[in-house]
């Protein structure tokens, strides 16, 4: 595939702390309204992929390009979040003396400017689209309350819950299920499918189960590279693959 | 549009704010003015001066609050953009007194033709107008705030480094002001005021209308910044300081926010500055001192970051235990002074509105709900 | 007609001096006493004759008297007319007798007494004979002195005396300086060419300041080759001089970066290693400084033989008490405050303020007199550099706390420590290491260490509660350009923004130079905000 028809696509990206290669000649592409699982062990570069695409790290070289036109790598977090790519951490960093509904206000695609925020008004349809977002995360209950006396599901779920009001094309979601109780897990994985119908979607996860329960096509990074990429069970048998999960 | 920003401000701290301020304020302009001297009704002048003084201070420690409470940004060099505004108003009281100085010249401040200066420097013309003075109250603190802060917040310096080289820019300032050649007076600054706008700075009623204006500025600037932080922009500026990268991702720029909030912080610091210098009648090189600017932010700690009132509410009581126990036991100041720094920052770290707000939660917790929380304010 | 004045004097004189001094000069006492009382009563002209008969009559007394009499000091009694020098003792005279310098009488009264006066001219010719007279003194040290005054002169009428004392002199030193001397005054005189090229040479030589003054000045009246050749020298001179200036530009910053460095090295434990903003580190510097003030003052009263063993003795003391206070506070207040950064600056300020104020109040506001030992006071030359012994052993000193410090994070089991909680608290706790421990004993060690900073920095600097103020700001300024966590960056740093002062200096004057430098700092932190040697990697971020 090249990068025309892709909603995404990375061409031999690297980068390196320190002599450490976090990703060595990285090469990805993601479809629109593709939804795709990005597993790998412990300092695979998931993490730092992300934070390529999201313009936290500058790659050292290679191409990232965004709907072919947009080069990632020369812009920085805010025009990458305006161009319509949104980010869930995995830490959950949901601000915390806010409540939950000025968490979603905040997050609403409307003006980013000083003087556009200094003088915007909630408007009715936005109040609709907080309902909206908040019944979808099931936190409508809690909405009064500061995002800091949330469980930690809840938090994860408010994250997501962000990221649907941001309304972006590309969603990046690392580490979802991290901490969460099994029924909280099926439930976030109900949820994503849900999203993945109108966006494209690039989940990180380490959790077997979540990423089987999503049933998207894999791809497993290591060492900073893709070494396989196809649906879970392909990958699986892959010799390659079970070389690095299981060593040798 | 501004005038429903003006009415998201309204809320019911701000009414008995302004109430408490403006009953204070009138009442002891009264019993200055009213009642004869000697009198058991009359108050001295000195309280008149003094009141002026701490409402110059609650002014400065909002607008240390603003950025510090509400942006997470902790200032170390607010004293600078206080003292620039007390230059700015100092240099037009300077061109006032015209030719009753010692040596007579109508051009000339003493200082400078002590100095053998033949004539005013390029940055003192203009100074002789009052509206021009009042404009750079304004314009210069907010210039260097905007210039400062167009830097250091576009490269991200944050936290304990961003505190260290404001202080450091409040320093150089200090070391600059403190040469006769910067043409400021030096060493002694500026001083031996006569009048501002005609009317004489030693009467009792010029110090009760000083009083008035820094009683109905502090007012505006409260306003100003409560309007601000409960605004959607308000919002954001939390949010930044809760998680400034999080807001970064979420397509805000952070760096616009914190300068935008940081230049206004600093305008009405100048603007205190300013109406601080006539009540105290000198301004000199000493109050850039780093110190000084440390200062502000125990009177915002001890008060309450990030509610406003609480700031104004810390510098009045800082400032008041200051003048009492200086006068008192002066070898005793510093000791409550640092000790209210480590206190505070143990013991108190939401202020003293935030103890009190904590006690009602309490209390309420304690008791079964009556209503849902409003929506809102 | 002046000069033609002087030489008439010297010439003669100086001639007749070293024809004595090949002989032995202690006969004629009494030739010389009645020379003395001569001068009594004598007219300006006949005075010169006297003054020339002492000059040249060789007697050791002669100089002390024509001293005198330069000074205003040789009088005459009314009663006896004998010739007395007199010091005045409160408003009265004390009278010595000229010749055996015994003490006459005392508390005359001034009206007895008659001042032997000289004129302007005489004095000038008392001047130049008293310079000639000493070239040749048996006192190297006179001699210097004498070949210096020379050179300053430059009088041309000193030829012969300064020719016929390069001749005799054995000292190496002196003698250059008296070719030096000879050199300017053959510019002066009217002597060959040949002999004035070789004089170029000879001052390009020295390629000092003074010289400067005399080859350029020489030059102004200088033609043809000659005029080139002393031009030449001129540039040639200047180079040297700008080399000599640079040379010394670097020495001092080199010192006021090794003060930056020891005031800066333990906060780059304190904040650079464990992350800790202690405003209360300047403070420590200061209990270092009244801890040295302490020991001398035990030292003054009981036992003044060890007073310059102070300072060795005052540095484990330093460190004990700034490293004690540092404990103290770290576990009294800032382990409270671990990942609080900004109210850690708060408290450690409201610290600082305490410990100023216990300083203030059990010493008093004022400066405490430290005192320096032998080895330290003093200075020598390098070419054209006045280095102190004071600045060159906190140089020294400096350098090697810095290298002890490295040796100890590197080496030791508690810098390994030290090391493994600050990188991962947790890990370092769950492998059994102490963590509470390990942020204590840190914090004591930076704090200690500004304690022994504050023993150097006694030495040059005023020791008062406000010592530890004057240099927070600048260690900070050294920690964060140096770059956070690196030792060696705040190494560099320091000796980067002392040296860089320093240059500055001459253009700009002191003040506005330190302003600089902080403008500098400030946009250096925009453009880096980790500083020189920053550390690069995800873990830095966060």
């Amino acid at each position: 595939m090249d990068s025309k028809t892709a909603i995404l696509y990375l061409e031999n990206v690297n980068v390196s702390f320190d002599g450490f290669q976090a990703l060595n000649d990285l090469s990805l592409s993601i479809r629109p309204g593709e939804m795709r699982a990005i597993i790998g062990p412990n300092g695979a570069g998931k993490t730092t992929m992300m934070d390529v695409i999201t313009g936290k790290t500058r790659p050292d070289s290679g191409r990232v390009l965004f709907n072919d036109v947009h080069n990632l790598a020369r812009m920085d977090e805010t025009d990458i979040a305006t161009l319509g790519i949104g980010r869930k951490f995995q830490k959950p960093t949901e601000f915390e003396n806010h409540t939950v509904n000025d968490n979603i206000l905040l997050a609403l695609s409307a003006g980013r400017g000083v003087w556009q925020t200094l003088f915007a008004e909630t408007s009715a349809r936005e109040n609709e689209r907080i309902d909206e977002v908040l019944h979808i995360i099931r936190l409508d209950a809690v909405r009064h309350n500061a995002s800091a006396n949330l469980s930690h599901g809840q938090k994860q779920w408010l994250e997501i819950g962000m990221l649907l009001a941001q309304d972006p094309k590309l969603l990046l979601v690392d580490e979802p299920v991290a901490g969460m109780t099994d029924s909280e897990t099926s439930e976030t994985a109900r949820l994503l499918r849900e999203i993945a119908e109108h966006h494209s979607v690039v989940v990180v996860e380490h959790d077997m189960d979540f990423v089987r329960d999503l049933d998207v096509e894999v791809t497993v990074l290591h060492e900073g590279a893709a070494i396989a990429e196809g649906s879970l069970d392909y990958v699986s048998k892959s010799e390659r693959v079970i070389e690095v999960y299981l060593g040798r | 549009m501004i005038g429903r920003l003006i009415r998201g401000g309204f809320d019911r701290t701000s009414w008995i704010f302004l109430t408490v301020l403006f009953g204070v304020t009138l009442g002891v302009a009264i019993l200055n003015l009213g009642p004869e001297p000697g009198s058991t009704m009359h108050l001295s002048t000195f309280v008149v001066s003094v009141l002026g003084k701490y409402l110059t201070y609650a002014l400065l420690a909002i607008s240390v609050d603003l950025v510090w409470g509400y942006c997470g940004v902790l200032s170390l060099g607010h004293g600078a953009f206080f003292a620039l505004g007390g230059y700015a108003m100092g240099m037009h009281l300077m061109r006032e007194i015209g030719p009753r100085g010692v040596y007579g010249n109508p051009i000339l401040p003493d200082f400078m033709v002590f100095l053998d200066w033949q004539e005013l420097p390029w940055f003192w013309l203009g100074f002789d107008m009052f509206w021009f003075a009042a404009l750079m109250v304004i314009v210069v603190p907010g210039v260097l705030a905007f210039i400062f802060g167009w830097f250091a917040f576009r490269s991200r310096v944050t936290g304990v480094y961003l505190s260290i080289i404001t202080q450091a820019l409040t320093y150089a300032l200090m070391l600059a002001f403190f040469r006769n050649d910067m043409g400021f007076g030096g060493n002694n600054g500026l001083t031996d005021f006569k009048d501002i706008l005609g009317f004489s700075l030693q009467s009792d009623a010029t110090r009760v209308g000083l009083l008035i204006a820094s009683a109905v500025a502090l007012a505006i600037g409260f306003m100003i910044s409560k309007a601000v932080t409960a605004s959607k922009l308000g919002k954001v500026l939390i949010a930044v300081r809760d998680a400034e990268h999080r807001t970064r991702f979420l397509g805000y720029r952070a760096e616009n926010y914190k300068l935008m909030i940081w230049t206004l912080s600093a305008c009405i610091a100048g603007v205190a500055g300013a109406l601080y210098v006539p009540q105290v009648g000198i301004i000199n090189p000493s109050e850039f001192a780093p110190a000084n600017s440390i200062e502000i932010v125990i009177w915002v700690a001890i008060g309450g970051r990030g509610t406003l009132a609480g700031a104004a509410l810390g510098a009045v009581l800082v400032n008041f235990g200051k003048t009492i126990f200086t006068g008192l036991f002066p070898e005793f100041w510093l000791f409550m002074l640092g000790g209210m720094f480590v206190l505070v920052t143990l013991f108190l770290p939401k202020g003293i509105i935030g103890f009190f707000v904590n006690l009602k939660e309490k209390w309420r917790a304690s008791r079964p709900p009556q209503s849902m929380p409003q929506e809102g304010d | 007609m002046q000069k033609l004045v002087k030489s008439f004097f010297i010439v003669p004189a100086l001639w007749t001096i070293l024809w004595i001094a090949s002989f032995s000069a202690v006969q004629a006492q009494d030739g010389f006493s009645q020379k003395v009382d001569a001068m009594v009563g004598a007219n300006f002209t006949e005075l010169t004759v006297q003054i020339d008969a002492l000059a040249t009559s060789g007697n050791a007394r002669a100089l002390p008297i024509l001293e005198a009499l330069s000074i205003g000091r040789l009088y005459y009694r009314k009663t006896d007319k004998k010739v007395v020098i007199a010091e005045k003792v409160k408003r009265k005279y004390r009278l010595l007798d000229p010749i055996s310098g015994d003490v006459l009488a005392e508390g005359v009264s001034k009206r007895k007494l008659k001042k032997i006066r000289v004129n302007n001219k005489l004095r000038r010719a008392l001047r130049a004979t008293m310079g000639a007279m000493t070239l040749l003194s048996s006192d190297p040290e006179t001699r210097l002195k004498a070949a210096q005054s020379v050179f300053k002169s430059g009088d041309a009428a000193a030829l012969p005396t300064l020719e016929a004392a390069i001749v005799k002199e054995t000292d190496p030193d002196i003698r250059t300086v008296l070719r030096q001397a000879h050199a300017v005054a053959i510019l002066n005189s009217t002597r060959s060419d040949d002999d004035k090229r070789a004089a170029f040479a000879i001052l390009e030589e020295r390629g000092d300041r003074d010289a400067l003054s005399v080859v350029t000045a020489a030059a102004r009246t200088a033609t043809g080759d000659l005029k080139l050749l002393a031009d030449e020298t001129v540039t040639t001179i200047e180079e040297t001089l700008e080399l000599w200036n640079a040379a010394q530009n670097i020495w001092y910053g080199l010192s006021l970066g090794s003060v930056l460095l020891l005031a800066a090295i333990g906060l780059a434990i304190t904040f650079g290693v464990m992350g800790v903003i202690n405003m209360a580190h300047g403070e420590m510097v200061m209990l270092g400084a009244y801890t040295t003030f302490m020991v001398q003052d035990v030292i003054r009263n009981h036992a003044p033989e060890l007073f310059d063993a102070s300072l060795a003795i005052a540095l484990p003391l330093a460190f004990l008490v700034a490293g004690g206070v540092g404990v103290a506070i770290e576990r009294g207040v800032i382990r409270f405050l671990y990942g609080r950064p900004l109210e850690t600056l708060l408290a450690t300020w409201g610290l600082s303020l305490v410990l100023q104020q216990t300083v203030r109040s059990i010493f008093g506001p004022t400066n405490r007199e430290v005192g320096t030992p032998e080895f330290m006071s003093g200075a020598f030359q390098l070419g054209q550099l006045t280095i102190t012994y004071n600045r060159l052993w906190i140089l020294a000193f400096a350098l090697v706390v810095m290298v002890a410090l490295m040796l100890l994070l590197k080496y030791t089991p508690m810098g390994l420590q030290m090391r493994a909680v600050t990188q991962n608290r947790k890990m370092a706790g769950a492998m059994g290491i102490r963590t509470n421990w390990v942020d204590a004993a840190t914090f004591g060690l930076g704090s200690g260490i500004a304690g022994i900073a504050g023993v150097a920095l006694s030495q040059i600097d005023n020791v008062s509660p406000n010592l530890g103020q004057t240099y927070i700001i600048d260690s900070f300024m050294v920690v964060v350009f140096g770059g956070v966590g690196n030792l060696w960056g705040t190494l560099v740093g320091a000796m980067t923004l002392g040296i860089a002062n320093k240059f500055l200096e001459p253009f700009a004057g002191a003040v506005l130079a330190k302003v600089f430098v902080l403008i500098f700092i400030i946009l250096f932190i925009q453009k880096r905000p980790r500083g020189l040697f920053a550390l690069k990697g995800r873990a830095v971020e966060s």
